[in-house]
């Protein structure tokens, strides 16, 4: 059976059915997207003085993605007009393109920056004892050019049996490596944002337990950031997985031979599957400021 | 696209080569330096979101200022891709009918967020 509109428009609605159908189905993600962008929102500015980190990621590399995505966007507009030029070999080039764009794009977040995270660790002050680790802290610096207050210890540990001693219950303290933030907290360098991530210090401190309100790795229970950072990025990486898979679809001999059959029929649905590209695309243009520099 | 007289015939493209041009009824015009123009543009975006982080607007321990410049250039970017990659400038009113109540309903979930002001989170 001959499946009807699907390059011909239908009289109707004045439009082949899959541009229907894809536009319908990204109004479905807006309100998706929109939610949990809402939801970040909320969780922001509820969260009381303190409690909302910033400078956790790497600005570069979280640049050099966004570049790659947009990249990948043009690629596949390219992809779609060689297509509607009947030029294959030059439409195949732009498709690999497109691919490789967004395979380099997850090899960073799943490969670098997610795992990088999952060995940080954070250890939130109680209020009665931030006096103590003022050192760390440098809240009368920050009180003094009107600054908010900071309430988080962050590093990694020195060494495996440090890692290892803070799994027993029993200990009193433990000791953390610092990053520089910690390390030299009255440094006015770290009172605005920074492109470059200045380097971890060496310095270690040591942190009794009981001073403590909450500690954990960067993981999504470390706070309300980091539970909507995995989140929104973890949701727009499998968006990407997802346009991989079709746009890898694209690339076999299947397509191939729709192309020989009925070129504007494949083009029509590079055209739909881009139309989805630039959606994730889109998403990240707004994932990457809130995340990465507000 | 409008304004196709204004912008001059890209190299190749336009009129494609006749060993490969088969029966295409539709006489696409492929806006090559629209689609590069707007990609220099995203790029640019980019660069600004960037940098005018590293610059505090508005009261100084109020990130509100900053917060709005990084969104207003992220929907400036947004608005470009919709409108020239996803072709929303030439697209068909039916798709209008049914993306312009979704961005409203949008809004309306974010102005939900402004139940969070004043009520702090308390672990």
């Amino acid at each position: 059976m001959e499946i009807p509109y699907t390059v011909k428009p239908r009289p109707d609605t004045g439009l082949w059915n899959a541009k229907i159908g894809i536009w319908l189905f990204l109004a479905s993600e807006v309100m998706l997207f929109g939610g949990l962008f809402s939801g970040y929102i909320f969780l922001r500015l509820g969260a009381a003085p303190g409690w909302w980190p910033h400078g956790l990621l790497n600005v570069p590399v979280g640049t050099l993605n966004t570049i790659i995505l947009i990249l990948s966007s043009v690629a596949v507009v390219f992809a779609w007009a060689a297509l509607k030029m009947r030029q294959f070999g030059r439409y195949r080039v732009y498709m690999a393109l497109t691919i490789l764009c967004g395979v380099i794009f997850l090899g960073i977040k799943l490969g670098y920056e997610w795992p990088a995270k999952f060995h940080h660790f954070g250890a939130y002050i109680k209020d009665d004892s931030l006096h103590k680790y003022e050192q760390y802290l440098g809240n009368e610096h920050l009180a003094e050019v009107g600054i908010g207050r900071r309430i988080e210890i962050t590093g990694v540990f020195p060494t495996k049996e440090d890692e290892e001693a803070y799994k027993n219950p029993e200990i009193k303290e433990f000791r953390l490596k610092l990053d520089a933030i910690n390390a030299d907290p009255t440094n006015e360098e770290n009172d605005r944002p920074r492109f470059m991530p200045r380097p971890m210090s060496d310095k270690i401190a040591t942190i009794a337990k009981e001073d403590v309100q909450y500690a954990s790795f960067f993981v999504p229970r470390h706070n309300s950031y980091f539970a909507v950072y995995y989140l929104i990025t973890g949701l727009h990486g499998l968006h990407v997985i997802g346009g991989l898979l079709v746009f890898g679809y694209f690339m076999l001999p299947v397509s191939t031979r729709l192309y020989e059959k009925d070129p504007e029929h494949l083009a029509n649905r590079v055209e739909v599957a881009g139309l989805f590209w630039h959606f994730v695309d889109l998403v990240w243009i707004f994932a990457f400021p809130i995340f990465y520099l507000l | 696209m409008s304004d196709t007289s204004s912008s001059s015939p890209a190299p190749h493209g336009d009129h494609a080569p006749a060993h490969e041009e088969s029966h295409d009824p539709t006489h696409f015009h492929f806006h090559k330096r629209l689609y590069l123009g707007v990609f220099g543009a995203l790029m640019i975006g980019t660069l600004i979101t960037v940098a005018v982080s590293y610059f505090h607007f508005g009261a100084a321990d109020s990130e509100v200022g900053n917060i709005t410049v990084g969104l207003i250039i992220a929907a400036a970017k947004a608005a470009l891709v919709i409108l020239f990659f996803m072709h929303m400038k030439e697209e068909r009113s039916m798709i209008y009918k049914f993306m312009v109540p979704t961005f409203f309903f949008l809004l309306v979930l974010f102005g939900l967020c402004v139940f969070a002001i004043n009520d702090h989170i308390h672990f």
